[in-house]
Protein backbone atom coordinates (compact mmCIF):
# COMPACT_ATOMS: atom_id res chain seq x y z
CA UNK A 1 0.00 0.00 0.00
CA UNK A 2 1.00 3.73 -0.69
CA UNK A 3 1.69 4.57 2.67
CA UNK A 4 4.41 5.65 4.51
CA UNK A 5 5.38 3.87 8.14
CA UNK A 6 5.33 6.73 10.17
CA UNK A 7 2.02 8.13 9.01
CA UNK A 8 -0.10 5.35 10.14
CA UNK A 9 -3.61 5.39 9.41
CA UNK A 10 -5.64 7.05 11.71
CA UNK A 11 -8.03 3.52 13.17
CA UNK A 12 -11.25 4.14 14.91
CA UNK A 13 -13.37 1.30 14.79
CA UNK A 14 -16.21 2.19 12.60
CA UNK A 15 -17.83 -0.92 13.01
CA UNK A 16 -18.29 -0.73 16.89
CA UNK A 17 -20.09 2.77 16.53
CA UNK A 18 -23.82 2.57 16.46
CA UNK A 19 -25.26 3.12 12.90
CA UNK A 20 -28.43 0.86 12.93
CA UNK A 21 -31.08 0.54 10.84
CA UNK A 22 -33.94 2.74 12.12
CA UNK A 23 -36.33 -0.24 11.07
CA UNK A 24 -39.63 1.67 10.20
CA UNK A 25 -42.01 0.16 8.74
CA UNK A 26 -40.99 1.63 5.60
CA UNK A 27 -37.68 0.15 6.32
CA UNK A 28 -38.16 -3.01 6.86
CA UNK A 29 -40.55 -2.90 3.67
CA UNK A 30 -38.21 -2.21 1.34
CA UNK A 31 -35.51 -4.17 2.40
CA UNK A 32 -37.80 -6.95 1.55
CA UNK A 33 -37.86 -5.50 -1.89
CA UNK A 34 -34.01 -5.06 -2.00
CA UNK A 35 -33.18 -8.58 -1.10
CA UNK A 36 -35.29 -10.30 -3.98
CA UNK A 37 -33.88 -7.57 -6.41
CA UNK A 38 -30.07 -7.11 -6.56
CA UNK A 39 -28.22 -5.31 -9.38
CA UNK A 40 -24.74 -4.92 -9.98
CA UNK A 41 -22.20 -3.67 -11.76
CA UNK A 42 -20.23 -4.63 -14.50
CA UNK A 43 -16.96 -3.08 -13.09
CA UNK A 44 -14.71 -6.07 -12.59
CA UNK A 45 -10.89 -5.34 -11.48
CA UNK A 46 -9.43 -8.37 -10.31
CA UNK A 47 -8.79 -12.30 -11.37
CA UNK A 48 -11.91 -12.88 -9.13
CA UNK A 49 -14.03 -11.80 -12.25
CA UNK A 50 -13.39 -14.84 -14.09
CA UNK A 51 -15.66 -16.55 -11.74
CA UNK A 52 -18.29 -14.35 -12.47
CA UNK A 53 -19.42 -15.87 -16.05
CA UNK A 54 -19.91 -19.28 -15.07
CA UNK A 55 -22.11 -17.68 -12.30
CA UNK A 56 -24.40 -15.98 -14.49
CA UNK A 57 -25.07 -18.54 -17.05
CA UNK A 58 -27.05 -21.83 -17.23
CA UNK A 59 -25.00 -23.87 -14.83
CA UNK A 60 -25.29 -21.82 -11.61
CA UNK A 61 -27.93 -18.97 -12.81
CA UNK A 62 -27.42 -16.04 -10.51
CA UNK A 63 -30.67 -14.55 -12.22
CA UNK A 64 -32.38 -17.03 -9.72
CA UNK A 65 -31.91 -14.55 -7.37
CA UNK A 66 -33.28 -11.87 -9.23
CA UNK A 67 -29.59 -10.75 -9.48
CA UNK A 68 -28.71 -9.52 -12.96
CA UNK A 69 -25.63 -7.27 -14.37
CA UNK A 70 -26.29 -3.48 -14.89
CA UNK A 71 -24.25 -1.33 -17.12
CA UNK A 72 -24.15 1.85 -15.30
CA UNK A 73 -23.40 2.52 -11.85
CA UNK A 74 -26.60 4.60 -11.75
CA UNK A 75 -28.47 2.24 -11.76
CA UNK A 76 -26.74 -0.73 -10.05
CA UNK A 77 -27.00 -1.94 -6.29
CA UNK A 78 -24.02 -4.11 -5.19
CA UNK A 79 -20.69 -3.05 -6.38
CA UNK A 80 -18.22 -6.28 -6.99
CA UNK A 81 -14.18 -5.61 -5.90
CA UNK A 82 -13.19 -8.79 -7.20
CA UNK A 83 -9.55 -9.17 -6.19
CA UNK A 84 -6.78 -6.42 -6.12
CA UNK A 85 -7.08 -2.92 -6.26
CA UNK A 86 -4.36 -0.91 -7.96
CA UNK A 87 -4.24 2.69 -6.73
CA UNK A 88 -4.86 4.07 -9.59
CA UNK A 89 -8.09 1.65 -9.98
CA UNK A 90 -8.97 2.63 -6.45
CA UNK A 91 -9.47 6.28 -7.67
CA UNK A 92 -12.26 4.71 -9.75
CA UNK A 93 -13.91 2.57 -7.90
CA UNK A 94 -14.52 5.43 -5.54
CA UNK A 95 -15.89 7.84 -8.43
CA UNK A 96 -18.10 5.00 -9.12
CA UNK A 97 -19.38 3.91 -6.07
CA UNK A 98 -20.37 7.61 -5.27
CA UNK A 99 -22.39 7.55 -8.31
CA UNK A 100 -24.57 4.36 -7.16
CA UNK A 101 -27.38 5.58 -5.48
CA UNK A 102 -27.96 5.44 -1.35
CA UNK A 103 -28.94 1.44 -0.45
CA UNK A 104 -25.80 0.33 -1.56
CA UNK A 105 -23.86 -2.66 -1.13
CA UNK A 106 -20.39 -3.81 -1.88
CA UNK A 107 -18.88 -7.28 -1.77
CA UNK A 108 -15.14 -8.03 -1.44
CA UNK A 109 -13.69 -10.81 -3.45
CA UNK A 110 -11.24 -13.08 -1.72
CA UNK A 111 -8.12 -11.98 0.32
CA UNK A 112 -6.48 -9.31 -1.74
CA UNK A 113 -9.55 -7.39 -0.69
CA UNK A 114 -9.05 -8.81 2.87
CA UNK A 115 -5.47 -8.38 3.76
CA UNK A 116 -3.49 -7.25 0.13
CA UNK A 117 -3.05 -11.13 -0.01
CA UNK A 118 -0.03 -12.01 -2.31
CA UNK A 119 0.24 -8.25 -2.94
CA UNK A 120 0.74 -7.25 0.95
CA UNK A 121 3.79 -5.60 0.57
CA UNK A 122 3.24 -3.75 -3.32
CA UNK A 123 3.87 0.09 -3.13
CA UNK A 124 1.10 0.17 -6.12
CA UNK A 125 -1.71 -2.05 -4.22
CA UNK A 126 -3.82 -0.96 -1.05
CA UNK A 127 -4.18 -4.16 0.76
CA UNK A 128 -7.19 -3.61 2.50
CA UNK A 129 -10.25 -2.26 1.18
CA UNK A 130 -12.76 -1.54 4.01
CA UNK A 131 -10.36 1.54 5.01
CA UNK A 132 -11.44 3.63 1.57
CA UNK A 133 -15.29 2.32 0.87
CA UNK A 134 -17.25 0.63 3.49
CA UNK A 135 -17.60 -3.78 2.53
CA UNK A 136 -20.32 -5.27 3.79
CA UNK A 137 -18.75 -8.54 2.72
CA UNK A 138 -15.91 -10.77 1.94
CA UNK A 139 -16.15 -14.00 0.21
CA UNK A 140 -13.11 -16.10 1.17
CA UNK A 141 -11.18 -18.24 -1.37
CA UNK A 142 -8.45 -17.12 -4.15
CA UNK A 143 -10.27 -16.84 -6.08
CA UNK A 144 -13.78 -17.76 -4.66
CA UNK A 145 -15.39 -20.83 -6.86
CA UNK A 146 -18.54 -19.98 -8.13
CA UNK A 147 -20.70 -22.26 -5.30
CA UNK A 148 -18.69 -19.80 -2.82
CA UNK A 149 -19.61 -16.47 -4.66
CA UNK A 150 -23.26 -17.46 -5.06
CA UNK A 151 -23.23 -18.79 -1.47
CA UNK A 152 -21.91 -15.19 -0.60
CA UNK A 153 -24.58 -13.36 -2.44
CA UNK A 154 -27.40 -15.37 -0.54
CA UNK A 155 -25.47 -14.50 2.21
CA UNK A 156 -25.90 -10.30 1.46
CA UNK A 157 -29.21 -11.17 0.34
CA UNK A 158 -30.06 -12.52 3.70
CA UNK A 159 -28.25 -9.52 5.54
CA UNK A 160 -30.12 -6.89 3.30
CA UNK A 161 -33.42 -8.65 3.96
CA UNK A 162 -32.50 -8.48 7.95
CA UNK A 163 -31.12 -5.14 7.69
CA UNK A 164 -27.45 -5.75 8.80
CA UNK A 165 -25.81 -4.43 5.56
CA UNK A 166 -25.65 -0.98 6.36
CA UNK A 167 -22.14 -0.04 4.65
CA UNK A 168 -23.95 2.81 3.10
CA UNK A 169 -24.76 4.46 5.94
CA UNK A 170 -21.52 3.80 7.57
CA UNK A 171 -20.13 5.33 4.77
CA UNK A 172 -22.29 8.74 5.26
CA UNK A 173 -21.96 9.23 8.97
CA UNK A 174 -17.82 8.70 8.75
CA UNK A 175 -17.62 9.85 5.62
CA UNK A 176 -14.51 12.44 7.23
CA UNK A 177 -12.36 9.18 7.98
CA UNK A 178 -12.74 7.42 4.80
CA UNK A 179 -12.20 10.70 2.79
CA UNK A 180 -9.26 11.21 4.79
CA UNK A 181 -7.98 7.81 4.04
CA UNK A 182 -8.77 8.28 0.04
CA UNK A 183 -6.79 11.07 0.38
CA UNK A 184 -3.98 9.50 1.81
CA UNK A 185 -3.50 6.83 -0.32
CA UNK A 186 -4.23 8.58 -3.37
CA UNK A 187 -3.69 12.39 -2.99
CA UNK A 188 -5.60 15.29 -3.92
CA UNK A 189 -6.13 15.67 -7.55
CA UNK A 190 -7.73 18.32 -9.26
CA UNK A 191 -11.00 17.59 -11.68
CA UNK A 192 -11.35 19.49 -14.11
CA UNK A 193 -15.43 19.38 -15.16
CA UNK A 194 -15.76 20.46 -19.02
CA UNK A 195 -18.92 19.77 -18.92
CA UNK A 196 -20.33 22.13 -16.27
CA UNK A 197 -18.03 25.25 -17.22
CA UNK B 1 -68.29 8.76 -13.51
CA UNK B 2 -68.23 5.55 -15.21
CA UNK B 3 -65.30 6.60 -18.14
CA UNK B 4 -63.35 8.07 -14.64
CA UNK B 5 -63.81 4.52 -13.46
CA UNK B 6 -63.27 2.36 -16.58
CA UNK B 7 -60.00 4.58 -17.04
CA UNK B 8 -58.49 3.45 -13.87
CA UNK B 9 -59.85 0.10 -14.42
CA UNK B 10 -58.27 -0.01 -17.80
CA UNK B 11 -54.37 1.11 -16.05
CA UNK B 12 -54.60 -1.24 -13.87
CA UNK B 13 -55.00 -4.16 -15.89
CA UNK B 14 -52.51 -2.92 -18.47
CA UNK B 15 -50.08 -2.67 -15.68
CA UNK B 16 -50.85 -5.94 -13.32
CA UNK B 17 -51.02 -7.94 -17.10
CA UNK B 18 -47.87 -6.36 -18.68
CA UNK B 19 -45.85 -6.29 -15.60
CA UNK B 20 -46.48 -10.34 -15.19
CA UNK B 21 -46.35 -11.03 -18.77
CA UNK B 22 -42.62 -9.14 -18.63
CA UNK B 23 -41.67 -11.17 -15.68
CA UNK B 24 -42.73 -14.32 -18.04
CA UNK B 25 -40.81 -13.22 -20.69
CA UNK B 26 -37.65 -13.35 -18.55
CA UNK B 27 -38.55 -16.76 -17.47
CA UNK B 28 -38.95 -17.92 -21.40
CA UNK B 29 -35.73 -16.22 -22.10
CA UNK B 30 -34.12 -17.63 -19.25
CA UNK B 31 -35.57 -21.08 -20.57
CA UNK B 32 -33.91 -20.68 -23.99
CA UNK B 33 -30.93 -20.50 -22.58
CA UNK B 34 -31.39 -23.67 -20.02
CA UNK B 35 -31.63 -21.24 -16.97
CA UNK B 36 -34.63 -21.77 -14.78
CA UNK B 37 -34.92 -17.47 -14.27
CA UNK B 38 -36.07 -15.56 -12.13
CA UNK B 39 -39.55 -15.83 -10.37
CA UNK B 40 -42.24 -14.53 -12.49
CA UNK B 41 -43.01 -12.03 -10.30
CA UNK B 42 -39.47 -10.64 -10.33
CA UNK B 43 -40.58 -7.06 -12.84
CA UNK B 44 -42.64 -6.14 -9.50
CA UNK B 45 -40.23 -7.02 -7.27
CA UNK B 46 -37.54 -4.88 -9.62
CA UNK B 47 -40.32 -1.78 -9.91
CA UNK B 48 -41.40 -1.58 -6.17
CA UNK B 49 -37.43 -1.74 -5.43
CA UNK B 50 -36.57 1.00 -7.77
CA UNK B 51 -39.49 3.30 -6.10
CA UNK B 52 -37.68 2.43 -2.88
CA UNK B 53 -34.12 3.80 -4.25
CA UNK B 54 -32.91 7.14 -3.24
CA UNK B 55 -32.70 9.16 -6.56
CA UNK B 56 -30.77 12.03 -8.03
CA UNK B 57 -31.72 14.93 -10.41
CA UNK B 58 -29.75 16.88 -12.97
CA UNK B 59 -32.37 19.58 -13.45
CA UNK B 60 -36.13 20.86 -13.78
CA UNK B 61 -35.81 19.06 -17.21
CA UNK B 62 -35.10 15.90 -15.96
CA UNK B 63 -37.47 15.53 -13.89
CA UNK B 64 -40.33 16.68 -16.12
CA UNK B 65 -39.36 14.55 -18.95
CA UNK B 66 -40.23 11.27 -16.92
CA UNK B 67 -43.34 12.96 -15.86
CA UNK B 68 -44.12 13.66 -19.08
CA UNK B 69 -43.48 10.33 -20.49
CA UNK B 70 -45.22 8.45 -18.31
CA UNK B 71 -48.84 10.86 -18.22
CA UNK B 72 -48.34 11.27 -22.29
CA UNK B 73 -48.18 7.22 -22.06
CA UNK B 74 -50.97 6.71 -20.01
CA UNK B 75 -53.25 9.22 -21.64
CA UNK B 76 -52.63 7.21 -24.90
CA UNK B 77 -53.03 4.19 -22.63
CA UNK B 78 -56.84 4.37 -21.91
CA UNK B 79 -57.60 5.29 -25.57
CA UNK B 80 -56.41 2.11 -26.57
CA UNK B 81 -59.93 -0.60 -26.40
CA UNK B 82 -58.86 -3.95 -24.86
CA UNK B 83 -61.30 -6.04 -26.98
CA UNK B 84 -64.55 -5.03 -26.19
CA UNK B 85 -63.88 -3.32 -23.21
CA UNK B 86 -63.49 0.28 -24.87
CA UNK B 87 -63.39 3.82 -22.50
CA UNK B 88 -63.74 6.43 -24.72
CA UNK B 89 -66.31 5.09 -27.16
CA UNK B 90 -66.64 6.57 -29.94
CA UNK B 91 -63.30 8.48 -29.43
CA UNK B 92 -60.49 5.56 -30.03
CA UNK B 93 -58.97 6.40 -33.33
CA UNK B 94 -56.24 5.45 -34.85
CA UNK B 95 -54.84 8.75 -35.52
CA UNK B 96 -55.62 9.97 -31.89
CA UNK B 97 -53.25 6.77 -30.30
CA UNK B 98 -50.44 7.53 -33.48
CA UNK B 99 -50.37 11.43 -32.20
CA UNK B 100 -50.38 10.62 -28.50
CA UNK B 101 -47.67 8.14 -28.71
CA UNK B 102 -45.61 10.61 -29.88
CA UNK B 103 -45.84 12.51 -26.20
CA UNK B 104 -43.96 9.60 -24.34
CA UNK B 105 -41.05 9.10 -26.44
CA UNK B 106 -40.48 12.82 -27.02
CA UNK B 107 -40.88 13.55 -23.63
CA UNK B 108 -38.32 10.53 -23.16
CA UNK B 109 -35.68 12.10 -25.38
CA UNK B 110 -36.10 15.75 -23.48
CA UNK B 111 -35.06 13.90 -20.12
CA UNK B 112 -31.98 11.95 -21.35
CA UNK B 113 -30.64 15.06 -22.91
CA UNK B 114 -31.28 17.29 -19.63
CA UNK B 115 -29.23 14.39 -17.78
CA UNK B 116 -26.34 15.71 -20.47
CA UNK B 117 -24.64 12.20 -20.51
CA UNK B 118 -23.53 12.22 -24.27
CA UNK B 119 -24.54 8.19 -23.74
CA UNK B 120 -27.79 9.04 -23.61
CA UNK B 121 -27.83 11.60 -26.50
CA UNK B 122 -27.09 8.85 -28.78
CA UNK B 123 -29.15 6.55 -27.24
CA UNK B 124 -31.95 9.27 -28.28
CA UNK B 125 -30.33 9.95 -31.55
CA UNK B 126 -30.92 6.17 -32.03
CA UNK B 127 -34.53 5.78 -30.47
CA UNK B 128 -36.18 8.57 -32.90
CA UNK B 129 -33.86 7.22 -36.37
CA UNK B 130 -35.23 4.15 -35.25
CA UNK B 131 -38.61 5.18 -34.91
CA UNK B 132 -38.30 6.63 -38.07
CA UNK B 133 -37.97 3.23 -39.69
CA UNK B 134 -40.91 1.14 -38.49
CA UNK B 135 -43.79 4.29 -38.31
CA UNK B 136 -43.37 4.32 -42.39
CA UNK B 137 -44.78 0.46 -43.20
CA UNK B 138 -46.65 -0.06 -40.04
CA UNK B 139 -48.83 3.23 -41.22
CA UNK B 140 -48.96 2.30 -44.29
CA UNK B 141 -50.27 -0.86 -43.88
CA UNK B 142 -52.49 0.99 -41.36
CA UNK B 143 -53.71 3.75 -43.98
CA UNK B 144 -54.56 0.91 -46.27
CA UNK B 145 -56.87 -1.18 -43.36
CA UNK B 146 -58.52 2.40 -42.72
CA UNK B 147 -59.11 2.39 -46.45
CA UNK B 148 -61.13 -0.27 -46.99
CA UNK B 149 -62.92 -0.62 -43.82
CA UNK B 150 -63.70 2.99 -43.85
CA UNK B 151 -63.28 4.01 -40.34
CA UNK B 152 -60.60 4.86 -38.29
CA UNK B 153 -61.99 3.58 -34.71
CA UNK B 154 -59.78 0.65 -33.52
CA UNK B 155 -62.64 -0.95 -31.73
CA UNK B 156 -64.91 -0.66 -35.45
CA UNK B 157 -62.11 -2.59 -36.80
CA UNK B 158 -61.86 -5.14 -34.37
CA UNK B 159 -65.43 -5.69 -34.33
CA UNK B 160 -65.84 -5.88 -38.45
CA UNK B 161 -63.22 -8.86 -38.50
CA UNK B 162 -65.62 -10.61 -35.88
CA UNK B 163 -68.53 -11.78 -38.21
CA UNK B 164 -66.55 -14.89 -39.71
CA UNK B 165 -65.01 -16.78 -36.48
CA UNK B 166 -61.34 -17.18 -37.31
CA UNK B 167 -60.93 -16.69 -40.37
CA UNK B 168 -62.51 -13.20 -40.17
CA UNK B 169 -58.96 -12.00 -38.45
CA UNK B 170 -56.70 -9.45 -40.91
CA UNK B 171 -54.24 -12.41 -39.78
CA UNK B 172 -55.55 -14.55 -42.75
CA UNK B 173 -57.13 -11.87 -44.48
CA UNK B 174 -53.87 -10.21 -45.25
CA UNK B 175 -50.91 -11.75 -44.06
CA UNK B 176 -48.39 -9.51 -45.95
CA UNK B 177 -49.70 -6.76 -44.20
CA UNK B 178 -49.51 -8.82 -40.70
CA UNK B 179 -45.67 -10.03 -41.21
CA UNK B 180 -45.29 -6.08 -41.87
CA UNK B 181 -46.79 -5.17 -38.42
CA UNK B 182 -45.35 -7.74 -36.38
CA UNK B 183 -41.75 -6.51 -37.96
CA UNK B 184 -42.72 -3.25 -36.84
CA UNK B 185 -43.95 -4.21 -33.53
CA UNK B 186 -40.73 -5.99 -32.97
CA UNK B 187 -38.94 -2.62 -33.40
CA UNK B 188 -42.02 -0.82 -31.24
CA UNK B 189 -41.12 -2.96 -28.59
CA UNK B 190 -37.36 -3.07 -28.76
CA UNK B 191 -36.51 -6.56 -28.90
CA UNK B 192 -33.75 -8.13 -29.87
CA UNK B 193 -32.85 -7.31 -33.72
CA UNK B 194 -34.33 -4.11 -32.74
CA UNK B 195 -32.75 -3.50 -29.07
CA UNK B 196 -30.33 -0.71 -30.87
CA UNK B 197 -31.94 2.22 -28.73
CA UNK B 198 -30.75 0.47 -25.33
CA UNK B 199 -27.76 -1.34 -26.17
CA UNK B 200 -26.66 -2.34 -22.47
CA UNK B 201 -23.01 -3.77 -23.80
CA UNK B 202 -22.43 -0.70 -26.61
CA UNK B 203 -23.46 2.47 -25.14
CA UNK B 204 -24.68 1.48 -20.98
CA UNK B 205 -28.47 1.27 -21.84
CA UNK B 206 -28.61 4.61 -23.35
CA UNK B 207 -31.24 6.61 -22.63
CA UNK B 208 -31.31 4.75 -19.26
CA UNK B 209 -27.82 6.07 -18.31
CA UNK B 210 -28.18 8.51 -16.06
CA UNK B 211 -31.76 7.54 -14.02
CA UNK B 212 -31.53 5.61 -11.37
CA UNK B 213 -33.73 4.80 -8.29
CA UNK B 214 -37.29 6.60 -8.52
CA UNK B 215 -36.75 8.39 -12.11
CA UNK B 216 -35.93 4.48 -13.08
CA UNK B 217 -38.62 3.40 -11.48
CA UNK B 218 -41.47 5.23 -13.29
CA UNK B 219 -39.45 5.17 -16.75
CA UNK B 220 -39.59 1.39 -16.21
CA UNK B 221 -44.04 1.57 -15.99
CA UNK B 222 -44.17 3.99 -18.74
CA UNK B 223 -42.24 1.04 -21.01
CA UNK B 224 -44.23 -1.72 -19.86
CA UNK B 225 -47.37 0.66 -20.58
CA UNK B 226 -46.05 1.40 -23.91
CA UNK B 227 -45.92 -2.15 -24.37
CA UNK B 228 -49.47 -2.87 -24.08
CA UNK B 229 -50.17 0.13 -26.11
CA UNK B 230 -48.45 -1.59 -29.07
CA UNK B 231 -49.22 -4.83 -28.48
CA UNK B 232 -52.71 -4.45 -27.77
CA UNK B 233 -52.91 -2.13 -31.35
CA UNK B 234 -51.65 -5.23 -32.91
CA UNK B 235 -54.16 -7.57 -31.31
CA UNK B 236 -56.99 -5.36 -32.13
CA UNK B 237 -56.35 -4.60 -36.09
CA UNK B 238 -55.16 -8.13 -37.22
CA UNK B 239 -56.45 -10.33 -34.53
CA UNK B 240 -60.03 -9.19 -34.47
CA UNK B 241 -60.02 -7.90 -30.41
CA UNK B 242 -62.63 -10.32 -29.07
CA UNK B 243 -63.57 -10.11 -25.54
CA UNK B 244 -61.42 -9.12 -22.85
CA UNK B 245 -60.09 -12.81 -21.69
CA UNK B 246 -59.65 -13.26 -25.70
CA UNK B 247 -57.74 -10.45 -26.15
CA UNK B 248 -55.81 -11.34 -23.28
CA UNK B 249 -54.46 -14.75 -24.56
CA UNK B 250 -54.33 -13.23 -28.00
CA UNK B 251 -51.67 -10.50 -26.26
CA UNK B 252 -50.19 -13.07 -24.16
CA UNK B 253 -49.38 -15.20 -27.80
CA UNK B 254 -48.18 -11.96 -29.65
CA UNK B 255 -45.70 -11.12 -27.21
CA UNK B 256 -44.10 -14.08 -25.63
CA UNK B 257 -43.43 -15.13 -29.68
CA UNK B 258 -42.19 -11.75 -29.97
CA UNK B 259 -39.65 -12.96 -27.13
CA UNK B 260 -39.01 -15.50 -28.49
CA UNK B 261 -37.71 -14.09 -31.58
CA UNK B 262 -35.83 -11.86 -30.17
CA UNK B 263 -34.23 -14.32 -27.73
CA UNK B 264 -32.53 -15.92 -30.81
CA UNK B 265 -31.34 -12.58 -32.70
CA UNK B 266 -28.14 -10.48 -32.56
CA UNK B 267 -28.60 -6.77 -32.95
CA UNK B 268 -28.69 -4.57 -35.98
CA UNK B 269 -26.66 -1.40 -35.89
CA UNK B 270 -29.40 1.23 -36.72
CA UNK B 271 -27.97 2.26 -39.78
CA UNK B 272 -29.26 -1.02 -40.65
CA UNK B 273 -31.86 -0.80 -39.06
CA UNK B 274 -33.21 2.06 -41.19
CA UNK B 275 -31.86 0.48 -44.24
CA UNK B 276 -34.25 -3.07 -43.54
CA UNK B 277 -37.35 -1.19 -42.53
CA UNK B 278 -36.89 1.15 -45.54
CA UNK B 279 -36.48 -1.70 -47.94
CA UNK B 280 -38.28 -4.66 -47.20
CA UNK B 281 -41.54 -4.01 -44.74
CA UNK B 282 -41.57 -0.98 -46.56
CA UNK B 283 -41.91 -2.66 -50.18
CA UNK B 284 -44.09 -5.41 -48.79
CA UNK B 285 -46.64 -2.69 -47.38
CA UNK B 286 -46.83 -0.95 -50.59
CA UNK B 287 -47.47 -4.35 -52.20
CA UNK B 288 -49.81 -4.97 -49.78
CA UNK B 289 -52.02 -1.53 -49.95
CA UNK B 290 -51.76 -2.00 -53.58
CA UNK B 291 -53.82 -5.50 -53.35
CA UNK B 292 -55.94 -3.36 -50.85
CA UNK B 293 -56.83 -0.88 -53.41
CA UNK B 294 -56.79 -2.19 -57.05
CA UNK B 295 -58.13 -5.28 -56.19
CA UNK B 296 -59.90 -5.37 -53.40
CA UNK B 297 -58.46 -8.66 -52.29
CA UNK B 298 -57.37 -9.02 -48.71
CA UNK B 299 -60.10 -7.45 -46.65
CA UNK B 300 -62.82 -8.59 -49.00
CA UNK B 301 -61.82 -11.79 -49.76
CA UNK B 302 -63.78 -14.19 -48.15
CA UNK B 303 -66.80 -12.32 -48.34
Amino acid sequence: MALNENEKINEIDVNELDCRDTKTFWEKFGNIFRSKSLWMLHYCTGCGAIELPPTMTSRFDMERFGMGPMATPRQADVLLITGYLSVKTLRRVIYTYEQMQTPKYVVGFGSCTLNGGIYYDSYAVISRLDYYIPVDLYIAGCMPRPEAVMNGFRTLLDMINKGEAKGWKRYLKYNDWYKRNQIRALGEVYVKDEFHE
Amino acid sequence: MTTFFSAIGLVLLAFFWQVTLSGIARKVVARGQKRMGPPFYQQFLDIFKLWSKGSITHGFIYDFGVIMALGGTIATLIFVPAGNFVVFKGLDNFFVITYLLAIGLLGMAMSASGSGNPWASIGVMRGLTQNLGYELPFLIVVLSLIYDYKTGSISGIAEAQQGMGILGWNLFRMPLGTIVAFVSLLGMLGKKPFDTPIAPAEIASGPLVEYSGKHLGLLMLQHEFAQFIEVGLFVNLFLGGGTVIEFLIKYFFVYILATMIGNVMGRFKIDEVVAFYLKVPLLLAFIQALIIIFTGLGVSVWL
